[in-house]
């Protein structure tokens, strides 16, 4: 038989090549994207089986509605206390990544990363968790620390790699660490903290712990064989953790569709793990914090892991190093259609009547000052290239617990340099 | 004892000492690993303590660092060295870092055992030499026993180390010494010295090196499997060649190569590993910078061709008798 001769009738073969749907330039309209309306999606008990609750993995849980009311089996029932003290933690985010940003621009530090847009995604899960459970974040959870009330003044100092960086001047601004607060040294390569945090959770269970793990990841993350790893490790020994995928549709320029969300839902990859999978509008509080709620009541009764998809937006660049509008549009963040998660918080309040736009004013300037006298004491410390704020020493120490003599060799052989240099 | 014995005690020894000592691996639990090294510590300690993992090696290091800043002490296995790759990320970018970037908020108190080298017809994915991959990152240490007895005391060392070790087995000389000679028949550590391994526990430091023989006309620079071939071919030979067996790469005993060196004047170095930028590289780039005006002559390598490790070439690739003996002829006759 010709096989060539017979392939000649067949169709060419094409490679598909994702494509987002707007560029700089065009013109938005999210009226297809389908977002299911507030109050739809059934809530299943937190021990049902992942096989008795696939549908969850392709709805969304939505809380508040179109008119900012709480809505539908998810609404968790906060008390207003609560639920204002979320409001400021959210608010006091924002104000500092609007600080933080400025500094940058002006030179006091090298870089930074915002969450603008997506702050209820770390903010109401640290509320949704106790204090003690490990939070393995990725770059983008600053609202975890800022929730638990980790001292601003604190991750400044880290931000300027000043003197009085805890973390010794060694670690890029942003990639903080705090044991106390509970939260996981940042690591700049992606998705590593997943199977970290599993194994963490493992350790708690094997110990007969109560406390559980979660880790948090972009969409773009999921695509790294880490992944792939933190999942079959959840599932098979039912760790008590939480996998959170946050969906903001961008990995710096990558739009969604190549982590493969043209085929599927993030949240859909827990079905195939044998995981419960939950996808929710990360851009409401209140689903947010139901669903991290459910999640840790799950696996606190051993019932095992939770995938939970946040489906939310990246409103600002990723970083300070990089500029969206060379390759999406500038409308998207406006025409987002699940909104703001501060405002849509805000709103609620009101319609509570716990809140109105007055306090919420007096609040935003209070907290921009708040900040801003952080800043200042911050600085006092010193900024990034205003000198060496650490002694040389810390360059060689904790690389290992006991320095051995090559380290010590070289530390010497730099100080001898140093001396040299000034004769 | 042999050494996947000593290997198994040390592990014991640790578990029964440490309630957060952990060994987790693709098949070492019910099945006892399929070298035997974790041969019935399931049975012993409990299946929270000792279990088998999926096939992801990213996996089963990335878990063994969550374990480790939960407060655990992790021994993963990862089945042979030829398969550490996937970990490496876990390896290089956190394990070795964690210490360093958290300035000392979290650690990573693993020791991750794996068996490597040739000398099996283990074919290109059962017999590689991976040490100079990981000598070459800070914040990690690197240990290879040559003994039974030596394995035992450098694994609860490695375990009890604070900062992560990785720990390579030559595993063809688990069940005996292999003197290089392929063509006769394999001895076993029956009745050898170094396989007289004490029951209960004992530690070698990390970081110094052993003499294993002492010599006075040429110092030999070996580890793991390599002690054993260098040993015999030097002893046919007749050579009153100084032998150290380093046991740690990283730290290096310094203190012991150099005073060999400047004893002896002259340096060989022999590994199993491939030769360029292998550590052999390192040690003779420290002796040259150290014992430079000692040196009688230049130093030479022993080490596997720059080539992937072959199946049927095997012997004419393994650092044996004939490609020492020459080398040992060659670096007299300067």
């Amino acid at each position: 038989m010709d096989q060539n001769r017979e392939r000649r009738n067949l169709p060419p073969l094409n490679l598909h090549v994702p494509e987002p749907r707007f560029r700089p330039g065009d013109t938005v309209d999210f009226s297809g994207l389908d977002i299911e309306a507030a109050g739809t999606t059934r809530r299943p008990d937190e021990t049902a089986s992942p096989a008795d609750m696939r549908d969850m993995a392709y709805g969304l849980v939505r809380v508040l509605d179109d008119e900012h009311r709480a809505v539908g089996p998810w609404d968790p029932r906060l008390d207003g206390e609560t639920l204002l003290k979320m409001l400021r933690a959210m608010a006091l985010t924002r104000a500092f990544d609007e600080r933080m940003f400025r500094a940058q621009r002006q030179g006091k530090t090298s870089f930074y990363m915002k969450c603008t847009g997506e702050e209820a995604v770390s903010v109401a899960a640290a509320f949704a968790l106790h204090h003690d459970d490990m939070c393995f974040p990725s770059y983008r959870q600053q609202g975890l620390l800022i929730a638990r009330d980790w001292s601003l003044v604190d991750m400044m100092n880290q931000i300027y790699s000043n003197r009085a960086d805890r973390l010794q001047g060694k670690q890029l601004p942003i990639m903080y660490s705090s044991k106390e607060a509970s939260f996981f040294s940042i690591s700049g390569n992606l998705a590593t903290q997943c199977p970290q945090a599993v194994g963490w959770a493992m350790a708690s269970a094997a110990k007969g712990d109560t406390r559980i793990a979660a880790f948090w990841c972009g969409e773009g993350s999921t695509a790294e064989g880490d992944f792939h790893s933190a999942c079959t490790f959840a599932s098979v020994y039912r760790a008590p953790v939480i996998l959170n995928v946050v969906n903001n549709q961008w990995a710096i320029s990558s739009f969604s569709g190549f982590a493969g969300a043209e085929a599927t839902t993030f949240a859909a990859r827990a079905v195939g793990y044998g995981i419960a999978g939950l996808r929710i509008d990360g851009n409401d509080p209140l689903a947010v914090y139901a669903a991290t709620k459910w999640a840790s009541d799950r696996a606190r009764a051993n019932a095992g892991p939770t995938l939970i998809e946040h489906f939310t937006y990246r409103v600002e660049g990723h970083s300070t190093s990089d500029d969206p509008s060379q390759y999406r549009s500038v409308m998207e963040s406006d025409e987002w259609p699940l909104g703001d998660p501060i405002k849509r918080l805000k709103r609620h309040l009101i319609g509570l009547g716990l809140w109105d736009a007055e306090r919420h004013a007096a609040m935003d300037l209070e907290l921009a000052e708040y900040v801003k006298n952080c800043a200042k004491e911050s600085e006092r410390n010193g900024v990034l290239g205003h000198g060496l704020h650490q002694p040389l020493d810390t360059l060689f120490e904790g690389v290992f617990e006991h320095m051995p003599w090559h380290l010590r060799e070289q530390r010497d052989q730099m100080f001898a340099e140093w001396e040299a240099s000034k004769k | 004892m042999n050494m996947v014995q000593a290997i198994n005690s040390a592990m014991d020894v640790m578990m029964e000492r440490d309630p957060d000592v952990v060994v987790l691996g693709e098949d070492v639990g019910y099945f006892g690993g399929v070298f035997r090294a974790t041969a019935g510590l399931q049975q012993k300690y409990g299946k929270t303590r000792v279990f088998d993992t999926p096939i992801t090696e990213c996996g089963i290091i990335g878990v063994a660092v969550g374990m480790g800043a939960y407060g655990l002490r992790p021994v993963p296995e990862i089945q042979f060295a030829d398969y550490i790759y996937p970990a490496l990320d876990q390896l290089v970018s956190e394990a070795a870092r964690l210490r360093y970037r958290s300035a000392g908020e979290f650690t990573a108190p693993i020791t991750v055992r794996s068996p490597f080298g040739g000398g099996i017809f283990g074919g290109q994915t059962h017999s590689q030499s991976p040490e100079g991959i990981f000598t070459h990152v800070s914040g990690i240490k690197t240990v290879i026993p040559s003994t039974p007895y030596d394995a035992k005391g450098l694994l609860i060392a490695a375990i009890e180390d604070n900062d992560p070790v990785i720990f390579f087995e030559p595993k063809r000389i688990y069940n005996g010494p292999f003197d290089g000679h392929y063509d006769r028949p394999s001895k076993n550590w029956a009745g050898n010295a170094d396989a007289q391994v004490l029951e209960g526990y004992y530690r070698i430091d990390l970081g110094k090196a052993r003499t294993v023989r002492e010599g006075e006309v040429l110092t030999i620079l070996c580890y793991g499997a390599m002690v054993h071939v260098v040993s015999s071919t030097v002893a046919e030979m007749g050579i009153d060649a100084d032998i150290i067996d380093l046991r740690t790469l990283v730290p290096i005993d310094i203190e012991a190569v150099e005073a060999s060196v400047k004893k002896t004047g002259r340096c060989m170095i022999v590994h199993e590993a491939t030769r360029t930028s292998g550590f052999g590289a390192e040690l003779s780039a420290l002796v040259q910078e150290r014992c430079f005006y000692a040196l009688e002559a230049p130093i030479e390598r022993v080490t596997g061709f720059d080539t992937p490790y072959p199946h049927s070439l095997e012997w004419a690739y393994f650092p044996g008798p004939v490609r020492i003996g020459e080398a040992i002829k060659k670096i007299l006759k300067d």
